[in-house]
């Protein structure tokens, strides 16, 4: 074993230790597993988000039923009109007598898998096209009669991006920001750290607020979309500066830079060569760490209905119908999208400690 | 330690000018400028504002000037107490805000308290008796807090607390004493009904703060100063909380300071979940019906309760034990 | 001078079950120590050494634990009572007993006395607190008290050194106020680990010294553990040598230099720099290395690297500590 460590890389390093971490595999599995979601949203729905029907308002999720008479095949009960006692509107409920079997790898509406490839398959679908009675809906409904399982992959999708997209922002400013800062020192370290100071003693929420207050009503859903990310990000770079400062004055007076120095290298030279890869792991780790706060971020703004709005679909938005405690005691269901929030966040955090524990094991 | 206390006092000072660009930034952000949106108000509730009127208006608020002279008028205003007029209660800001920014201050305080409180047992105890049973629990515990957002938390405790227990556990008060004058009974009810908000508010800060002594005092465990005071025949528990805790205090202490932004920040979000009568609810409405007085006023004062608040905490810290400000430095 | 001896250890074993292995770091250990003696424990890093130390005043860390064994000590006589003998493996390592003899009747010294001081309290609060710990005198009586001690032991002005913290004294000054503390309470048996190894050679010297002084001058007993053989033949009267949790030899201090009987023993003598060595001549280290805490050997612990190793008995059995000579005991089935 420590003949392999002697010609081991760096990233060979980091990886054997990283494997170690049991918990930190595992979330990263649960991380790709969402990601898969995100490129396969549209395989993975199987009805419309966006097709409202007010009389299918509200259902819940229907259970599924596996063994047909000893056969294994998954089927749901069906659904049939029926008028409501009480407001003599035309409601469905569940209808017992019928049985309608799920198709694995079903026809269903079309789409284009990665923007690029037309495809008609699902994940599953029903029989039946478009019949309102022969549905399946497996996390039942909301408010207006929209399926929430299709609803909750389109909006795995935007919630996963958007944080992706504004830590990337983060990144690019917290490593520009916390490089000037570590590696020139004097008076930019101190100005630089001084704001950093300043931002971190400011309630963060009701500032995104404001911002996200300020966007025009007309704008596009896209326009929206990448102001809420450069809202997030902006508060988030603080973070990711500090480790990028950190790293930059610790190394500074390594030798190996001061070699490099020595020997002739220029300032750019010195720090895209030699200095960046080797806190490129700590960048890694800090950046996993930095997500959650972005998806939580952008589903809180949207929970308030300050962020995304309808018909965008996000976890925010899907959750901004469980804002009411009465609407959620009679449908709890609604609060399903909390799942993955959770989910995620705890993933990435994992993910991050992990990643943070094999880059750097005697701590930071 | 004055030299300490004078760098956090210029600092606070700072902050609370960046936090007033930044909510003057708030208040003029939406399009067209104040006086065109208090004329058009004022139409359609049926009275008229004169032309004498309006060019008043214009002049005290500085509109057409330049901008940094709109926001030294807006700062000469609110330096006086005046935060200007809310357009949908139409009634001075200060009087809408009312009790609620107290609100705000209490919960915080109380989430902060608890915080301290609960994280330091909490972390002594899971270090101290690493890989028990009531290690496992809190570290449990602490990821909870750590992975739900507080707003979820809050909606999930609702929940339960209406479907379980048919408790309404959101408000600070009961009905009848929530808009009541302030009294003895009133205060004890308030008492009553903070702690379920205050854990929600302090839980995640709670587990970081855990997490932090945990592994400080897991450190500080290990060295020899904690050998030599068991050898001289203290008892366990002296020695623990004589010399590492004092230790591991340090860097923890020194991290209280930013928990208090964040908590001002979720009690936001929480206060709307759990219908608590503070600013948090107040911001959201001002926000969407562009109320750009009172939203920019609301974020002023948050920061600036925020700023003197942690700043407070600091000075606390330095004064208990100035070793901790040799430490930071 | 008393015939029983002060402190007894019977097959002494302290074991450490980790996730990989038990670490066997004490593995029968037996020893004497008369009154007023000074035992020199000798060995190599890793042999058990500091372990036994600890296992004496029962301050060993977590998971190890004492799995078998006695400690018998004499306490001194109370209140003109008589001495009793106790046995310490059995005592509750918090119980109020062990405390009281922690401390004050068995003191213990480090060898880092920079960390070995808390920080942030001043050497005056820790040592006033050993003695408040243990007699019935108020603060004030115990801070003369530690002023008068810091002042025996050579600390300069101790009147302010009282009130200073550990890093603002020199690395010799750091170690007479340990010292200081130690000997507040007046103990029987001083337990020294490797108190000089972190010092330079001049403040060594004064350091014995004092030891030497102060043993005299209370009569009482040092075990003092280092792996410095020059310290060893300087300060004590009885040697052990130890080696892998075992004590291979053990004998009046010259009868060790002078008649080593146990390879180890012998190596180690061998490999010690002479002053009058030829020039260039060759250092002539012990063969092998230490082995793992995991992957001991079977029977005697040290026939992988011993000279006079013989296949079939020393890799089956370990040896047993036997007497060979007066008050000379040695583990080798060279003398069975």
């Amino acid at each position: 074993m420590d003949a392999r460590i002697f010609v081991a890389s760096q990233w060979q390093l980091m990886w054997w230790r990283f494997r170690k971490h049991k918990v930190a595999l595992v979330s990263a599995v649960v991380v790709i597993g969402f990601y898969t979601i995100v490129l396969g949203a549209d395989f993975l729905a199987y009805a419309d988000p966006d097709a409202s029907e007010a009389q299918r308002s509200l259902m819940p999720p229907q259970r599924v039923h596996f063994f047909d008479g000893g056969r294994f095949a998954p089927y749901v009960h069906g659904v049939k009109g029926v008028r409501d006692p009480q407001t003599f509107k035309r409601v469905y409920r569940p209808d017992p007598s019928r049985k309608v079997p799920i198709r694995f790898f079903a026809e269903g509406a079309p789409y284009h898998f990665l923007g690029v490839f037309p495809a008609t398959r699902h994940l599953i679908g029903v029989d039946g096209g478009g019949d309102a009675a022969q549905a399946i809906f497996l996390l039942g409904t909301d408010v207006q009669g929209r399926d929430l399982w299709s609803r909750l992959m389109y909006g795995t999708r935007i919630s996963l991006t958007i944080g992706l997209f504004g830590v990337t922002l983060s990144l690019i400013l917290g490593v520009f920001l916390g490089g000037l800062s570590g590696f020139y020192g004097g008076v930019t370290d101190t100005l630089i750290q001084r704001t950093i100071e300043i931002l971190r003693s400011i309630p963060t929420i009701p500032l995104w607020m404001g911002l996200a207050a300020a966007m025009p009503r007309e704008w596009t859903i896209l326009q929206v979309y990448f102001a809420i990310t450069i809202i997030i990000s902006l508060l988030g770079w603080t973070e990711l500066a500090r480790v990028v400062r950190g790293r930059f004055l610790a190394m500074r007076e390594e030798d190996f830079v001061v070699s490099a120095r020595l020997v002739g290298c220029t300032r750019t030279r010195t720090i895209f060569v030699h200095m960046v890869p080797s806190f490129m792991s700590h960048i890694i780790a800090a950046t996993t760490l930095a997500l959650p706060a972005m998806i939580v971020s952008e589903t809180a703004l949207s929970f308030l209905g300050l962020g995304l709005r309808p018909p965008a679909i996000s976890w925010g938005v899907l959750l901004q119908q469980a804002q009411n405690v009465q609407t959620v005691a009679i449908s709890p269901w609604l609060m399903l999208p909390a799942v993955p929030v959770i989910v995620v966040v705890m993933a990435f955090n994992f993910l991050g400690d992990g990643l943070r524990d094999a880059a750097d094991p005697y701590g930071h | 330690m004055l030299a300490y206390v004078g760098r956090r006092v210029l600092l606070a000072v700072f902050t609370v000018w960046a936090i007033s660009v930044l909510s003057f930034a708030i208040i003029q952000l939406p399009p067209g400028d104040y006086v065109t949106s208090y004329i058009a108000q004022m139409a359609s509730s049926g009275s008229v504002v004169t032309e004498e009127e309006a060019q008043n208006l214009r002049i005290q608020y500085g509109l057409g000037q330049p901008i940094y002279v709109q926001y030294l008028k807006w700062m000469k205003l609110v330096v006086r107490g005046d935060f200007g007029q809310s357009m949908e209660w139409k009634r001075p800001v200060i009087e809408v805000i009312g009790d609620r920014l107290w609100l705000t201050v209490v919960i915080s305080v109380a989430a902060l308290i608890l915080t301290w409180v609960l994280a330091l047992p909490i972390g002594i105890y899971s270090a101290v008796r690493q890989y028990s049973p009531g290690d496992y629990l809190a570290t449990f515990v602490g990821f909870i807090g750590l992975a739900v957002p507080n707003f979820l938390l809050a909606l999930v405790l609702l929940y339960l607390g209406f479907v379980l227990f048919n408790a309404h556990i959101g408000g600070l008060f009961t009905p009848e004493l929530q808009d009541a004058p302030w009294s003895a009974a009133r205060a004890w009810d308030l008492a009553k009904h903070l702690p379920i908000p205050a854990l929600i508010l302090g839980l995640a800060g709670t587990a970081q703060q855990v997490r932090i002594m945990r592994a400080n005092l897991l450190d500080e465990l290990r060295k020899p100063y904690v050998v030599t005071a068991r050898s001289k025949g203290l008892s366990e528990l002296r020695v623990i909380l004589k010399y590492p805790v004092r230790m591991a205090l340090n860097p923890f202490a020194s991290t209280i300071g930013y928990t208090l932004p964040y908590i001002v920040s979720g009690s936001i979000i929480v206060s709307l979940v759990l219908g608590l009568p503070t600013v948090g609810p107040l911001l959201l409405k001002a926000l969407i019906a562009q109320d750009m007085f009172l939203a920019g006023t609301i974020v002023l004062l948050l920061g600036v309760m925020t700023v003197i608040g942690t700043l407070l905490s600091d000075i606390l810290l330095v004064w208990i034990d100035p070793r901790i400000r040799i430490e930071e430095t | 001078m008393a015939t029983e001896p002060l402190l007894s250890v019977r097959n002494l074993k302290t074991y450490f079950a980790q996730d990989e292995g038990t670490v066997r770091a004490v593995d029968g250990v037996s020893f004497d120590m008369a009154q007023g003696v000074t035992l020199g424990i000798v060995g190599e890093s890793g042999c058990g050494k500091s372990i036994t130390a600890r296992s004496i005043l029962r301050i060993v860390d977590r998971p190890g634990k004492i799995l078998e064994g006695e400690i018998h000590f004499r306490r001194p006589p109370k209140n003109g009572g008589m001495p009793q003998t106790v046995d310490l493996a059995r005592l509750d390592p918090n119980g109020s007993e062990m405390r009281a003899i922690r401390g004050a009747e068995i003191a213990l010294i480090f060898q880092e006395p920079m960390s070995s001081f808390s920080p942030v309290h001043t050497i005056g609060n820790q040592i006033i607190e050993a003695i408040l710990l243990h007699q019935p005198v108020t603060r004030r009586e115990a801070r003369a008290q530690t002023i008068e001690i810091l002042r025996r032991v050579g600390v300069s002005s101790p009147e302010e050194r009282v009130d200073q913290l550990s890093n603002q004294l020199s690395g010799g000054l750091r170690q007479r106020a340990m010292i200081a503390m130690a000997l507040s309470c007046k103990p029987t048996l001083l337990i020294a680990d490797e108190p000089t190894t972190a010092l330079d050679v001049t403040t060594q010297t004064q350091i014995l010294e004092l030891m030497r002084q102060l043993q005299r001058e209370d009569g009482m007993a040092i075990m003092l553990i280092t792996h410095d053989l020059g310290v060893i033949a300087e300060m004590a009267t009885d040697v052990a040598v130890m080696y892998l949790g075992r004590v291979v030899e053990q004998a009046p201090v010259d009868a060790i230099f002078h008649d080593p009987k146990h390879p180890y023993t012998r190596a180690l003598l061998t490999s010690i720099p002479r002053i009058r060595s030829r020039t260039r001549e060759r250092l002539t280290p012990i063969a092998g290395a230490v082995p793992h805490p995991y992957d001991r050997p079977a029977g005697c612990p040290f026939h992988p690297r011993c000279a006079n190793f013989m296949p079939g008995k020393c890799d089956r059995e370990a040896p047993a500590l036997r007497p060979v000579a007066d008050h000379h005991a040695v583990s080798c089935f060279l003398y069975e």
